[in-house]
Formats: structure tokens, C-alpha cells, sequence
């Protein structure tokens, strides 16, 4: 490859040797759409024509009042085709695709967003498709599964470790390092050997520029703070890449507190000091891992979320303060989503909801002149089932119920 | 040095069989065991795998061994206490074989010291490209310890020579694209690729990736120094016992 992909002490390509002519390809069709402004036009046209961009900024006026602070405003993601972000970072890579000449995709997914985004741009664009998912993903996040299916996809359910999203990274790889001439791996966050970390940022990047300007066109100013929920980094770092080079504009990053501090309890890597450096899944990063430098155990309300490790690029930003990091605990997080719920008619995926929850904690102490963003990353309703336990609706019990009833005598 | 072992041992044969096991796989006592039986049966060297949560590069029968040495309370301490035991009592050429992780959890130079001073004689490291591996490679080299890099069918010939001059020991060729311990079409096509492989380099070659018959062995004779046996010893193991492993052994090297 023609660069190294480092960030700081992070990022690099710990690449098996077979994926080398693989990755030097990539690059090649990574940077050269970088330096092509046809091809970011391109971009842009098929999101604004096949998903809903410009996504809109949403004024949270109830959600200001309630807390009588800085006022709230929110980037909404959610309006996506698909109901995340995540279809940004996919279509582009499959316009890639397309130039590289593959005709097949595979993906790794957590919460099953970025598999559906991909089983989506895989039936647009004509590609077999086959998403790896950890078999207790598969589990928490069904709705997903079904219409990933329902486009054609081949849903692998991964039994391996812990059964989440790492190991469907490491399945996906497996797949790859087999199927490498006819098959792009769609990696589906800021994380992974470079050029991933890199181009995935370039190609979420679309949120922050639109933000940015949708900001000063709406209020005349710049927000004080920009808040995304951390999971590999990809929403975090489309947002915040709009506003690097505002001094002015803090950057929060906000990863799953899960049950609280200790090891195995949450998926905080940079805010918490439990993960330290190490190398897998082919890039140098923190990781929550014991001091053999063996994964451990993670844990998230959101599966989204729950991940060893965090992109380089922000772990970089972590290291020279230019981002801060918190955790926003399970029962937090379900509480501001609640409110969200209730006080704006939004519905922010669990995941997105981290972000929301620490926004919450900051802005009643901010002045009413100051202007928050919440990045949206995505809509909640693949969490019905997840949610609906959360807050123990008796009226969802008794139609999952029912409807299991009626299976049974069918 | 492990080349000139190599050299010295190809006078006496025509091919040489590295083998491999996953260290405290099922248990620690097992593995030493299995050590014995393969070193019984004829083996020329071994690979000792350190067992790592993530192993990308392998499929599911040494994936399952890595997980479940893992989950036995494999760790780093004793997989090298264990491999320090096995050099001592085996007379042939034991290298390590794990991911990087491993090695930078530690500290890189002092995994690679301690490699020195157990007897371990080189190292495959397969998520570590020469381009990451600058302190890895001096450390080895500061010990006169052997990296062993790998080829693919993909790489192409100058990459072959740049990963060459950045090896020491002997080249490891994986037969075919993929993960360890699926089957291998051993044909032609592989016949051509081992002579690209051989025109690029001086080492030695082995040749390993879904080896697991005397036929296989057969075909590798001429075409490559060594055959690497893998997941098949681990499937042996795992469906007629330890006992079974030095007779499985015994029928690849007759
Ligand atoms: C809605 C939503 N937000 C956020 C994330 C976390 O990913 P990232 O940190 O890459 O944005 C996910 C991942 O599945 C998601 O589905």
C-alpha cells in the first residue's frame, strides 16, 4: 500500500499475507475516488435520490425546555434508507465495488443495521450477498435478520467466542481471505485494517459537512457541543469530521457503559481506563482484553455498541484530547430514549441513544445561548423486542404471546 | 541454525514433515504428550501454537482448539513454560506459531528474548506483514532467531523476494487461498505456483493447508522440503485419542 495508515500510535494494516495484492487494491480504488470529484458527486446523487439526503437538523424544543439549558438540536440519521448512517458508508463502497469489478459483498454486523444497509445496496446494485452476524446478535436483533433474508441475503449465524460482532468481523475475514478476486468485504465502521478506518470516516464524512452547514444556516452559529454515540466510531467520526477544525466546537464521544465499570460489564474503551493497546482484528487500538492480550467479554444493552475495540482515528483524537470520551450506562440510556420518545416524537436506536443520554447530563448546566447536536445515528425499531423488555410492557408480552399462540396451532 | 538443520536432515530425505498443535489443547499434560507421540513417529520439526481469542487467519478445527485451550485456562506463562519443557526433552527444531497480540501484549522484545532462552528457534507470526514487523524482525534477528514469512498464490514474484530477504529458517507456502483445515486439490496448477515459490527464494520450502494423506505427501515430494501437517492431527486427536496420533503419523512418513 502506498501509505501506512497510521493515526498517532494507531491504525496500521495487520494484514495475512494473502489479503496484501487485496488491500493494494483497495487502496488504489480508495484513494483514486478520493482525488475524483465525479466520483463524491456521484455519491451524493444516489443518496439523495435512493436514501434521504440531505438528512435534516431537527430544533428538540420540548426536549430544550424540559431541561432549561443549551438548546438541542438533532442530526437525523435515522431518516436514512434504512434507518441508520450506515447506509452512507455502504452505498459508497458499493459504488466501489463497481469500480473494482467484484460481484459479491459480504458484511459483519452487530445490531444488524449495517447488514441490512448492505443487503439493500447488494440488491440495488445486483450482488450476491452473504452477512455474517454473531449467533446471539442473531438472537437480540431478529427483525433485522428476517429482511436481510427477505433481499436475498445469506445470513450466517457465527457460534464462535462470544457469539457478537468481533467474531463476525473475524468470520467475515475468513470469508474473504477464500473468496477475495469476485468479493468486497464491506467493513462496516471506522475499525480494521487501513484503508478501512480511513474510508469509512471519508465516506460518513457526508454527515458533518451537511451539518455543519445546516447549522450555521439555521442558527447563525456554530454548536458548542456535538455528541455520537461510540461503537466502532463511524457516526462519530462522519459527524465530527465536519467540525474538526472549529476549535470552538467541543466533540464527545459516547460508548456503552453497559452495567456499569469492571471488566465484562460495558464496551467503554477509551472513557474508562480498563482497555489498553493492542493489535487484532488487524489494526493497533485500545482493546478491552486481559493482559495476555486475549479479548474479553464485553457487554451493551445495544448490540451496536458492543465491541472490543474503537477506531483508531478516534483513539488517536482520544490521545490528543481533541474529542472527549464518556459512558452513558444501560439504564440511562433507555431513560433518555424514553424521554425522547415521549417529549419529541423521535426514536432513537439504543445506540444512538448513548449520545443522547450524556447530551442530556451536560446540557442543563450549559447557557441558554449555546447550541448542542446530537447525531441521530439511527431509528429504533429493529429494538423493539430489546426495548419493549427493557421497560417490561405488559401489552407487548401479551401480543408476542398471542402471536406465539397462533404459530403453535398453525 | 534451523536452515542448516533443515539442509543436513533433506540429505538423509527426500521430504520432511513439520507438524502442529495448539499448546494446552485439550490440556497441557495432553500436549506434551502429543509431542511425544509425533516426535516418536518420525516429525522433523513442530509448530507450538499460543493460543489467541481472535485467530483470523484459521478455520473452525484450530479455531474450536484455540477457544477451548482458552476457556481450560491456557495462558501465555504456561504455554511457554510447557513449549520451555518440550525443547528440553525433544531433540528437534520446536517454533512458535500465534498472532501478534500475543507478542505485543508482552512486549514484543521480550517475548522474542524469552523465545531465545527456552530453546524455540523461530516464529510464525500470521498477522504480521514485514511492513509492521520492524521490531519484531531486529528482535529476531538480535537473537539469530527465524522469522518464517509466508507466500500465497496471490503474492506476486517481487513481494515473494522482499518477504524472502526478510525471512530466516524456511518459507512457509500455503497451498491454496482460505483458512487452515479445509481441503486442498493437490494439482498441476499447485506444481506451478511451488516453482514460482522455489525461483524466488533460497530457503527452504513448506508446504502446508489441508495436508493430511500419504497421498497428499506423495504429491509435495519433489515440489517442496516439508510438508505441514495441521488440523488433521487436531480431528485424529479429537476422534481417537492422543494414543492415535503417533500411528496417524506413522502412515504419512511410511
Ligand atoms: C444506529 C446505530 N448507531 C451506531 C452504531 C455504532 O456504530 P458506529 O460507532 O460505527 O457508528 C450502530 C451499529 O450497529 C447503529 O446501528
Amino acid at each position: 500500500m502506498k501509505y501506512s495508515g497510521y493515526h498517532g500510535r494507531f491504525g496500521g494494516a495487520f494484514i495475512p499475507e494473502i489479503l496484501v495484492p487485496t488491500f493494494d487494491e483497495l487502496e488504489a480504488a480508495y484513494l483514486e475516488a478520493k482525488a475524483d470529484p465525479a466520483f463524491w458527486q456521484e455519491y451524493e446523487q444516489l443518496m439523495s435520490t435512493y436514501s434521504c439526503r440531505a438528512t435534516p437538523i431537527t430544533y428538540a424544543e420540548n426536549l430544550t425546555k424540559y431541561f432549561g439549558g443549551a438548546q438541542i438540536y438533532i442530526k437525523r440519521e435515522d431518516l436514512n434508507h434504512t434507518g441508520a448512517h450506515k447506509a452512507n458508508n455502504v452505498m459508497g463502497q458499493g459504488l466501489l465495488t463497481k469500480r473494482m469489478g467484484k460481484k459479491r459483498v459480504i458484511a459483519e454486523t452487530g445490531a444488524g443495521q449495517h447488514g441490512v444497509a448492505t443487503a439493500t445496496m447488494a440488491a440495488k446494485f445486483g450482488f450476491d450477498c452473504t452477512i455474517y452476524m454473531g449467533a446471539v446478535d442473531v438472537a437480540r436483533q431478529r427483525p433485522n435478520v428476517f429482511w436481510m433474508e427477505q433481499m436475498g441475503a445469506t445470513v450466517v449465524a457465527v457460534e464462535d467466542g462470544s457469539a457478537t460482532l468481533k467474531d463476525a468481523i473475524n468470520e467475515a475475514f475468513r470469508d474473504w481471505v477464500t473468496n477475495m478476486d469476485d468479493t468486497h468485504y464491506v467493513l462496516g465502521t471506522a475499525c480494521g485494517p487501513y484503508p478501512f478506518p480511513d474510508m469509512v470516516s471519508w465516506l460518513q464524512s457526508i454527515i458533518g459537512k451537511e451539518a455543519r452547514e445546516q447549522m450555521l444556516e439555521r442558527t447563525g452559529q456554530l454548536p458548542s457541543r456535538c455528541y455520537a454515540c461510540v461503537g466502532g466510531g463511524s457516526n462519530a467520526m462522519g459527524l465530527f469530521g465536519g467540525f474538526f477544525e472549529d476549535e470552538s466546537v467541543q466533540l464527545v464521544g459516547v460508548e456503552a457503559g453497559g452495567h456499569g465499570r469492571g471488566i465484562g460489564q460495558h464496551a467503554v474503551r477509551l472513557a474508562y481506563d480498563d482497555a489498553t493497546v493492542g493489535v487484532a482484528q488487524g489494526y493497533k487500538t485500545y482493546f478491552l482484553q486481559n493482559t495476555d492480550g486475549q479479548m474479553q467479554e464485553t457487554h451493551s444493552v445495544s448490540a451496536g455498541l458492543d465491541y472490543v475495540g474503537v477506531s483508531p482515528i478516534l483513539a488517536a483524537l482520544h490521545e490528543s484530547k481533541r474529542v472527549r470520551f464518556e459512558a452513558a450506562t444501560d439504564a440511562e440510556v433507555v431513560e433518555a430514549m424514553q424521554l425522547t420518545v415521549r417529549k419529541e416524537g423521535l426514536i432513537p436506536a439504543l445506540e444512538t441513544s448513548h449520545g443522547f443520554a450524556q447530551a442530556f447530563k451536560e446540557a442543563p448546566e450549559m447557557s441558554k445561548d449555546e447550541i448542542i447536536l446530537i447525531n441521530q445515528s439511527g431509528r429504533a425499531d429493529k429494538d423493539i423486542f430489546t426495548v419493549a423488555d427493557a421497560i417490561d410492557d405488559p401489552k407487548w408480552k401479551e401480543f408476542i404471546i398471542r402471536k406465539a399462540e397462533e404459530y403453535k396451532r398453525a | 541454525m534451523l536452515k542448516s538443520y533443515i539442509r543436513a536432515r533433506r540429505q538423509q530425505k527426500d521430504l520432511l514433515l513439520m507438524t502442529h498443535i495448539v499448546l494446552g489443547y485439550p490440556n497441557f499434560d495432553d500436549s506434551l504428550r502429543v509431542v511425544e507421540q509425533m516426535v516418536e513417529a518420525g516429525v522433523d520439526l513442530m509448530e507450538l501454537q499460543i493460543p489467541f481469542s481472535e485467530p483470523m487467519a484459521d478455520g473452525p478445527v484450530i479455531l474450536h482448539a484455540n477457544a477451548e485451550a482458552i476457556k481450560a485456562g491456557a495462558t501465555v506463562d504456561k504455554s511457554l513454560e510447557i513449549a520451555e519443557q518440550i525443547t528440553r526433552r525433544f531433540d528437534i527444531p520446536f517454533l512458535f506459531m500465534t498472532y501478534f497480540n500475543i507478542l505485543y501484549a508482552r512486549g514484543v522484545d521480550k517475548f522474542v528474548d524469552e523465545m531465545k532462552s527456552i530453546g524455540i528457534q523461530g516464529a510464525i507470526v500470521p498477522d504480521l506483514p514485514p511492513e509492521e514487523g520492524e521490531e519484531y524482525l531486529a528482535a529476531m534477528k538480535r537473537n539469530a532467531l527465524s522469522p518464517i514469512h509466508i507466500y500465497t498464490p496471490n503474492t506476486p514474484d517481487a513481494r515473494m523476494r522482499q518477504l524472502s530477504d526478510q525471512s530466516d529458517g524456511f518459507i512457509y507456502t500455503v497451498a491454496r487461498k482460505g483458512v487452515t483445515g479445509k481441503d486442498t486439490q493437490f494439482s498441476d496448477e499447485l506444481g506451478d505456483y511451488l516453482a514460482r515459490c522455489r525461483a524466488s527464494t533460497d530457503l527452504p520450502l513448506a508446504l502446508g493447508f489441508g495436508v493430511k494423506s500419504k497421498a497428499d505427501m506423495d504429491f509435495i515430494r519433489g515440489h517442496a522440503d516439508i510438508a505441514v501437517v495441521g488440523s488433521e492431527t487436531i480431528r485424529v486427536m479429537e476422534r481417537e485419542g492422543v494414543e492415535a496420533v503417533k500411528g496417524f503419523i506413522q502412515t504419512l512418513v511410511a
